[in-house]
């Protein structure tokens, strides 16, 4: 038996690893140094080899097996294909640095003891695993809710607090909201044959009412998960309110979960798309996208500031995802194939820049107890390692060459821009306006970078506690940097990566990117003449002539320095309240798109000796569309709250009614 | 990619290094001349640079290795930049590793950077001018790109070279898109590199700043870094109006130098041209208010947005 | 694609600056900046019909273009520049809308009437067929003028630039209307910017104000 194992085997050992981990975790509830010294670096090394032994199952044949688990005659169904393995090796390697992260993180001070933590963190990195890997609509569901509810319980982790709870709280409607339009969405896609598997789903065909009918489903559904426009809100809530890891997690691995889900739905288990399906999934995502820019821009606090970037990410990749399915409606494989490239490469991107980032807030808030963007500043003379680490996923999420942001906005821009005339105008002007509107939050995704980075890291410290601020430990050193290095080497080598998603692409439009694509030199899917770009070379040439100009400039002049106060513009009382704080950094982003806020302002009174000016954007959509439906949900219950009488008989009267009138109809 | 493209990228490179500084000095005189002041001498950005260079640093005491590592990548990413850019003839051995987007990258690079530093000590006006900065940045970068977009439709090519050559080397075509991106362009031009009407490269009043604003702390060698990159920048958006709208005179190919040679002069009494015009939009203009600068700004992202729109249109 | 002849791309070309003049009126905040803008929108008609003229050997277009020039470029504006001195008007144009929701909006009138030209331009024979797309968009973004001004002078150029679309769009499609059609057209124009002169003193006189606003205490029942 010199056979090696084959994917199926290796994912549930690690699933089933994770599981462990998680139940020692429980057993050693309130050991912290067993927890987070063994289980946690445990954790992240089965995520290590998960990501090792998915990647090569990128390029081999699916693998199927049937799990003697679940209800008598309904077994749980796992494959694992080239799509599943790629999001396997985005779960297993950002997953494996954020495990790492924990190990260093997590304290006893938090509300729920160690073993818990790890309990739940493991399940739910397990039920994501599971979720990638199953192949019928039983067995996802049933990883979906169990990557939801640890989910949750991961974000209520200081559950003492009623706002935490409450953030919890909306986490788990929506969710569950979204679950409900997925499994109606499976109710669909069998087309009534009664069979729930993925592979009686593919050998359906469906019309193109119903099949329009399941891909918005899914698109709810999954987009619910994801933070799509209007079900985003949970996102600004939770992000903020978990512990850093979780975040992380969240946003960096479980969102793509999502993505998952509607890739898988919309390529693989339908076997039509139509146009305008795309046309929408286009114009919802960039909607998406420069709604969640526009309000980073705005944000006080830095977990909602990134979890509003994440919307920002995630409306990029749904656009892509729209304009894979035009072009594949289209029939132009090519283009398909490109923009599909595009939207894994940026999955797998965010999940990288945007845990780092997260962790890095981790960090921060651990050293300062403050996640208020306008008390910090200045953290990089006491935090170097996590503001070098930081700076590196700053320049990489603002889209920056030669980082890896820049790779997949680069290979969407291609992705918009050689677009053959298509058949409609119509739908060619929507593309071209569509560039335009993802420049535009790409360019803004900048700006909010640079206020993220420029006010927590750089400046002087805006509260004397800064001082004693400490620099990360050696387990957190060491997560936030191999996440900075996968940033630089995603960047640099794009083509190893693209190279490797073909499988992906051929499995899901059935064309792959070819040769060109995939140099380790050169990036040009649609030849050298047409466009290229090579990270390596604008790399060597940047630091190349950063280093001759310093040797330059020192050796014929001088490296003389003198350090002296700042200047004060003749102004001598210059303190560290004077620079902009977030608020006043976001100011003109706010005043061009005023129609779109809603602002809480506060005012100091003039006598105010120590006065704060504050305020509060609320998401509009608050207002829009959940309001009234709390409202409407109210006022229908006050009608149902009439038949609450408190009296025994009467409930009793109740029940007996409905007997009579079921055995009435049901005679 | 052969010995003499190798050979003109550098001489390319070189050039544009030592052109940059003239390009302002000679659009400072014309400024002079055209407000009736005595006109600074055309080399006195070469001296100032110079002067520069020799004094000592002095940097702020809580200034970061960040605040230090800035100009020399402001100036790397200008470096890159000019090497992409078709400014004596079109065969870049450089430019197979950028395009157009990445061109907008680098610049994107050094306006990050340049604000972070400007942040760093933590002032306020160095806060104020950065945030002046990524806000101009945010509307100037997406236009920038579409006029790029659209001057790549018409070549079916986001490489610059390749742009160029479409442009300078086929049978004479009118391209109404090209002349809305080209109003478009303009604008963006004058804003991002600290120009009037959005910016005033000789402002010493520091509610105005924008740019200047950021390099209040800069001192000796790296403000004469900052100052060059900013020369670079000039050189670099001229370089790409001339190459998109005026294409002519710009070698084709490696192999004949005669071709290049003669492409000097040319590239010379053009940017003298393009200079004296900048000049004049300067000089005849007022400054607008900072908040007329996404007005201004959101109009030539439109223009450029109505360019490509045009050019689908009308296939011209 | 076929290379056009030149002169076709010369419409094309001021077919693009009829748009970008279009645009600029758009965003123009001052009313006399406003008239020279309407009269560089007619210079460029009017270049455009000469060259259809001469292109395609219709010579009674040379008719329409002179008396375009003559009427748009010359007359109109003088007339609007010398109500405006009489008048005494604000310089500043108030816009009911913001300026940058108008241009956004303006894109969006672009992209409509682009895709409602579409089918019709391929049902044209001419070989300017394909500016009529820029043509209706002119004539959108006119009454988008017009819907977004407040006051009356804006408001008649928004008007009379309708007209210049309107111009365009039938030189584009059809070589133009009939000579009697056109001339009817001009007098139409003139005469109607001559009473509108007349109603803005009677305006003037009532309300003190040329802001439209006022009009609306005219209906009944207040």
């Amino acid at each position: 038996m010199a056979m090696p194992p084959d994917s199926t085997t290796l994912v549930l050992a690690a699933i089933s690893a994770w599981l462990l981990i998680g139940a020692l975790g429980i057993a050693a509830l309130r050991k912290l140094r067993f927890v987070s010294r063994v289980l946690f670096p445990a954790g992240a090394a089965v995520g290590v080899g998960l990501a090792v032994a998915a990647f090569v199952a990128i390029g081999a044949p699916p693998q199927v097996a049937v799990l003697p688990l679940g209800l008598p005659d309904l077994p749980f169904h796992v494959r694992v294909d080239a799509l599943s393995a790629y999001f396997l090796v985005l779960l297993g390697a950002a997953g494996a640095a954020i495990s790492w992260f924990s190990a260093g993180y997590f304290r006893s001070s938090e509300g729920t003891p160690p073993g818990l933590i790890c309990f739940q963190y493991h399940v739910f990195l397990a039920a994501m695993a599971f979720v990638l890997i199953a192949d019928d609509a039983y067995a996802f569901m049933v990883a979906w809710e169990a990557m939801a509810l640890a989910s949750y319980f991961l974000v209520t982790t200081e559950h003492r607090i009623p706002e935490i709870r409450r953030a919890g709280f909306l986490y788990l409607l929506i969710a569950h909201v979204g679950a409900i339009a997925i499994l109606l969405c499976f109710g669909v896609l069998q087309g009534g044959g009664g069979d729930y598997t993925f592979g009686a789903m593919r050998a359906v065909t469906l019309p193109a009412a119903w099949a329009s009918v399941a891909f918005f489903l899914a698109l709810f559904g999954f987009g619910a998960k994801a933070g799509l426009l209007p079900l985003h809100v949970w996102l600004p809530e939770a992000h903020p309110a978990a512990p850093s890891p979780v975040s992380a997690l969240m946003s960096g691995v479980m969102l793509k979960t999502a993505i998952y889900g509607l890739l898988r739905v919309a390529f693989d288990l339908l076997h039509l798309q139509l146009w305008w399906w795309g046309a929408i999934a286009l114009s919802l995502g960039l909607v998406t996208a420069l709604f969640g820019v526009i309000f980073a821009a705005a944000q006080t606090d830095m977990k909602r500031l990134l979890a509003y970037s994440s919307i920002e990410n995630i409306g990029i990749i749904v656009a892509g995802i729209g304009l894979a399915i035009l072009y594949k409606a289209y029939d132009k494989p090519l283009l398909a194939a490109i923009a599909l490239t595009a939207v894994l490469y940026h999955a797998l991107n965010h999940a990288f820049f945007k845990s780092l980032l997260f962790l890095a807030t981790g960090s921060v808030l651990h050293a300062t107890k403050e996640r208020s963007l306008g008390r910090l500043g200045g953290l990089i003379h006491r935090m170097p390692w996590v503001a070098w680490l930081a700076l590196v996923g700053t320049l990489a999420i603002a889209g920056l060459p030669p980082l890896n942001g820049f790779v997949s906005e680069w290979l969407l821009l291609q992705a918009f821009l050689f677009t053959p005339t298509l058949p409609q105008s119509f739908v060619n002007m929507l593309v071209s306006i569509a560039a335009a509107a993802l420049v535009l939050a790409a360019a803004l995704a900048a700006y909010v970078m640079v206020k993220f980075y420029g006010v927590v890291f750089l400046g002087r410290p805006r509260e004397p506690s800064l001082a004693y601020a400490k620099d990360a430990g050696k387990y957190e050193r060491a997560a936030l940097a191999a996440l900075a290095l996968g940033c630089v080497l995603l960047g640099v080598f794009p083509g190893v990566v693209i190279g490797a998603l073909d499988p992906v692409n051929l499995l899901l439009v059935g064309h792959s990117t070819g040769e060109a694509a995939g140099d380790w030199l050169l990036l040009a899917p649609f030849g050298e003449d047409r466009s290229s770009y090579s990270a390596v070379i604008v790399l060597v040439v940047i630091v190349a002539v950063v280093l001759v100009t310093m040797q330059v400039v020192h050796r014929y002049y001088h490296g003389r320095v003198r350090h002296a106060d700042p200047w004060d513009c003749g102004h001598p009382l210059q303190t560290p309240r004077m620079q902009d704080t977030a608020e006043g950094f976001g100011q003109p982003v706010r005043q061009v798109f005023e129609p779109f806020f809603r602002i809480e302002r506060h005012l100091p009174s003039p006598f105010d000796d120590k006065p704060r000016y504050w305020l509060k954007p609320s998401d509009p959509w608050w207002h829009w569309i959940y309001l009234p439906i709390a409202r409407a949900a109210e006022f229908a219950a006050r009608f149902v709250g009439l038949i609450q009488q408190g009296r025994i008989s009467v409930y009793l009267t109740y029940s007996f009614v409905t007997l009579l009138a079921l055995l009435f109809f049901v005679r | 990619m052969t010995a003499a493209a190798l050979l003109s990228q550098f001489v390319q490179l070189a050039l544009a290094l030592a052109l940059a500084p003239l390009l302002v000095g000679w659009v400072n005189q014309c400024r002079a001349w055209l407000s009736n002041r005595s006109a600074p001498p055309l080399t006195l950005p070469y001296r100032t640079i110079r002067k520069l260079f020799m004094k000592d640093a002095v940097v702020a005491s809580n200034a970061s290795p960040l605040f230090r590592l800035t100009p020399y990548v402001v100036f790397g990413a200008m470096c890159c930049a000019a090497a992409i850019v078709p400014s004596l003839a079109t065969d870049l051995p450089f430019a197979l590793a950028a395009d157009a987007i990445a061109l907008v990258g680098l610049f994107a690079l050094a306006r990050v950077f340049i604000a972070l530093a400007a942040m760093d000590i933590g002032t306020a006006f160095g806060t104020l001018g950065a945030r002046r900065e990524m806000f101009v940045g945010f509307l100037a970068e997406p236009a920038l790109l579409m006029v790029l977009f659209t001057a790549s439709l018409i070549s079916g090519s986001t490489s610059l070279p390749s742009i160029v050559d479409t442009l300078a080397h086929r049978e004479l075509a009118i391209y109404p898109s090209l002349a809305l991106a080209g109003v478009a362009f303009t604008m963006v031009s004058l804003a991002e590199n600290a120009r009037i009407p959005v910016d005033n490269p000789a402002t010493h009043l520091e509610l105005t700043m924008i740019h200047e604003a950021m390099l209040l702390e800069y001192s000796a060698r790296h403000l004469a870094l900052i100052e060059w990159a900013s020369a670079l920048k000039l050189f670099n958006y001229s370089c790409i109006g001339l190459a998109l709208f005026f294409p002519f005179g710009i070698a084709q190919g490696s192999d004949d130098w005669l071709a290049i040679a003669l492409a000097v002069p040319v590239l010379v009494a053009k940017l003298a041209a393009g200079g004296f015009a900048l000049a004049v939009i300067e000089t005849a203009s007022a400054k607008m208010r900072i908040f007329r600068a996404p007005e201004f700004l959101g109009t030539a992202f439109l223009l450029a947005v109505l360019a490509m729109l045009v050019r689908l249109l009308l296939g011209s | 694609m076929a290379t056009l002849p030149l002169y076709a791309q010369f419409i094309n070309l001021l077919a693009a600056l009829l748009l970008l003049l279009s645009f600029a009126m758009l965003a123009q905040r001052r009313v006399l900046s406003l008239i020279d803008l309407f009269a560089a929108q007619g210079l460029a008609l009017a270049a455009s019909t000469a060259i259809v003229a001469y292109g395609t050997g219709q010579h009674h277009l040379y008719w329409s273009a002179g008396l375009t020039l003559i009427l748009k470029v010359f007359l109109l504006p003088w007339i609007l520049y010398r109500l405006i001195r009489k008048l005494d008007v604000k310089w500043d144009v108030e816009g009911l809308i913001n300026v940058p929701t108008t241009m956004l909006i303006g894109i969006v009138l672009v992209v409509f009437a682009f895709n409602l030209a579409a089918p019709i331009s391929q049902l044209a024979s001419t070989v300017t067929r394909a500016t009529l797309g820029i043509a209706m968009a002119c004539v959108m973004l006119s009454f988008l003028m017009m819907i977004t001004r407040r006051k009356a002078i804006p408001q008649v150029i928004g008007f009379l630039s309708m007209e210049n679309g309107l111009f365009f769009a039938a030189t584009s499609a059809t070589y133009g209307m009939p000579m009697v059609v056109e001339l009817g057209i001009a007098l139409d124009v003139l005469v109607g910017v001559l009473i509108l002169g007349v109603f803005f003193f009677q305006i003037r006189e009532q309300f003190d104000s040329l802001d439209l606003r006022h009009l609306e205490k005219l209906k009944e029942g207040e």
